[in-house]
């Protein structure tokens, strides 16, 4: 159960994310952004294996590693939050300059002609 | 050994970190200071660079063929991070920081009053791009990935103006999903093998259970797909020319290392992790970077020749460069890969100059069209409306002839024609690919004559507008800076250097492709280090 819903979580993330990234308007192309980066986080998370209950360091007299959950996971996922959030900071940004430069928030700087 | 010695390998990405962090401290108006910190540091990390490469030229310590690993905190290799110096990593830092150095010195004339925090941000590029280099697994990779390019994302915008924000908003994006798909791969790999140290890799990847193989190549291929929009592989490097032709000429100059990080990583990882014996996974994707060099290597050519603007035609040129490299390694040949490195080199160090040149040369034409108007007040200011620190301090004498020279030598570089150091590393590829046979050696060979000839014809062309068609009463003279005048220079005595000691070069650049194809030397290396 927990599996279907974690799998369908990072779908729909992904779904909605690259066809948010895919739209004209740069603040839809950064909230596309961030959704994908929600569902990658998740994704390298279940890499390590879904389990609920286990700990995620060893004590001594009990190294037995069936019994914890993997903790190299858990570190790429806080590095890869850090980075992607700073980023997207980093894109807002560019995207303000963007429209305060060309006047428009369309990604290519200018609408396209109809 | 030495202790200090010991510690080396860590110096070019320590080194422009700490400095970097110190330059914060430091209002921008210091700009002698800063200017004075930030040629120390490259000066050191050169210095460092060359005697990494020395060292691992004349082989490790007890003799024979071996990297150097260090290992952070000391903790043994598979479960630690480890940093490895081998022939191919020291040579790719020392290109880095030559290409750096000179790069830093174009800018100090005056690039680096167009905007803030440009040394900075230079030196955390610099730091990205040796630790990529110099890293041993993955994970790190991509840290070191992300570091470079958050900085390449502010030197893009250097110097801002609307064509500049246009297709840095681009950069990014594009960038930022190829870092999301690199994530995927490497959780992917991680899920399936247990383990993100390169060499530990190429231990597990001949024991993957045949169910899991399927999964484990679909991680390595989203992973590739990650490195080769990086380093602008047909269809994935529509981004690179307009970025970079829009970036200001020292950026885009050190830009040209940052597709060869993505090369550098397809080359390491096809032939370590992708060996003959690596069971199942022998040779994945290999036709694939074959087919994908091919297309690049067209295309590249194709924009060159119908490139208006000389920084265009240096994009483009920067494209044919790593269509080459790819091309070379999806043969998976150990001579042909030897010519590719060797030609790598060379080309980097041309291509950085092409961007130099090409600003230079287009100087007084569209200035006004380029430096844009202030988006933020406070951080910016003009560096043209100055006319007092708009003065780049000694002035070349007679600049047209000694642009045209240095034009002459960085086409030849490019186009691959004697008697310069690119020839020699295209005649080696060429050789070793007759030698080849089958219709990927003669269709390699045929890409590689069309490219030099498409860049030859390109380069002409833009030259003689540039050079010879000059209104000189309608223009103002071209003015060359002292330190633009070395930069420039610099860059091209490293090409001159390649040819006059091509015989060096191309040993040690054989070498590596020999060190590269036995993977086993390199994962005891790393593996074996910490027993």
């Amino acid at each position: 159960m927990t599996q279907i819903v974690l799998a369908l979580a990072i779908g729909v993330l992904t779904a909605s994310g690259v066809w948010l990234m895919l739209r004209p308007r740069t603040f839809q192309v950064v909230i596309g952004l961030s959704l994908v980066s929600y569902a990658v986080n998740l994704f390298i998370f279940s890499m390590g294996r879904l389990r609920s209950g286990a700990a995620a360091f060893t004590s001594k007299g009990a190294e037995d590693p069936a019994l914890y959950a993997d903790p190299t996971p858990q570190a790429l996922v806080l590095t890869a939050i850090v980075i992607s959030f700073a980023l997207t900071a980093l894109f807002l940004v560019v995207l303000l300059a963007s429209r305060g430069e060309t006047g428009s928030d369309h990604v290519d700087g200018q609408e396209t002609p109809e | 050994m030495t202790d200090w010695q010991e510690h080396l390998i860590i110096g070019p990405i320590v080194l422009p970190m700490v400095i970097a962090a110190a330059m914060l401290l430091f209002d921008e108006r210091r700009r002698l200071l800063k200017g004075g910190l930030s040629l120390f540091a490259m000066a050191a990390i050169l210095v460092m660079a060359l005697a990494l490469l020395h060292e691992s030229a004349t082989g490790a310590a007890g003799g024979g063929d071996t990297a150097r690993v260090y290992q952070l905190g000391d903790w043994p290799a598979p479960f630690g991070i480890v940093l490895v110096a081998d022939r191919l990593s020291t040579l790719m830092v020392a290109l880095t920081s030559v290409l750096g150095a000179c790069s830093m010195i174009f800018a100090l004339a005056r690039w680096d009053r167009a905007g803030p925090r440009f040394h900075a941000l230079f030196l955390l590029l610099v730091m990205g791009v040796n630790g990529a280099f110099l890293t041993g697994d993955l994970f790190n990779l991509f840290v070191f990935f992300e570091i470079m390019l958050a900085a390449s994302y502010g030197l893009a915008l250097h110097g801002s103006g609307e064509a500049r924000i246009r297709a840095g908003l681009a950069y990014i994006a594009v960038n930022l999903t190829a870092s999301m798909l690199f994530l995927i791969g490497v959780s992917l790999i991680y899920g399936v093998t247990g383990t993100l140290n390169m060499a530990d890799l190429a231990v597990r990847i001949p024991q993957i259970a045949a169910a899991d193989r399927g999964l484990f190549h679909v991680g390595a291929a989203v992973l590739g797909v990650a490195f080769l929009t990086k380093c602008a592989m047909w269809p994935l490097g529509f981004w690179l020319t307009t970025t970079y032709s829009a970036a200001s000429a020292p950026a885009a100059a050190v830009f040209a290392i940052l597709s060869k990080v993505g090369a550098y990583v397809i080359i390491r990882l096809s032939f370590l992790l992708f060996a003959p014996d690596s069971g199942d996974s022998a040779g994945f994707g290999q036709l694939w970077i074959l087919l994908g060099g091919l297309a690049t290597i067209g295309f590249g050519t194709a924009g060159l020749i119908a490139a208006r603007d000389l920084s265009i035609a240096a994009a483009y040129a920067v494209i044919v460069s790593s269509g080459t490299v790819l091309a070379a390694v999806g043969t998976g040949n150990a001579d042909v890969l030897g010519g590719a490195v060797f030609y790598l080199v060379g080309s980097t160090l041309a291509c950085g100059a092409l961007f130099m040149l090409a600003e230079v040369l287009n100087r007084g034409q569209d200035l006004g069209a380029r430096s844009g108007r202030a988006v933020f007040d406070d951080e910016y200011f003009d560096p043209f409306d100055d006319e007092e620190r708009n003065e780049p301090g000694l002035v070349i004498p007679a600049a047209v002839a000694a642009l045209g020279g240095a034009f002459l030598i960085s086409t030849l570089m490019i186009a691959g024609l004697p008697p310069l150091a690119g020839f020699i590393g295209k005649l080696a590829m060429m050789e070793a690919l007759s030698g080849l046979g089958g219709w990927a050696g003669y269709g390699v060979i045929a890409a590689l004559s069309l490219a030099s000839l498409g860049a030859l014809i390109g380069l002409t062309r833009l030259g003689m507008a540039a050079l010879w068609a000059r209104d000189d009463d309608a223009e103002p003279a071209i003015v060359v800076g002292a330190a633009e005048g070395v930069a420039i220079a610099g860059l091209l005595a490293a090409c001159l250097f390649l040819a006059v000691f091509g015989e060096a070069g191309f040993t040690y650049a054989d070498h590596t492709a020999d060190w590269l194809v036995r993977p086993d030397a390199y994962i005891r290396a790393v593996l074996g280090g910490g027993a």
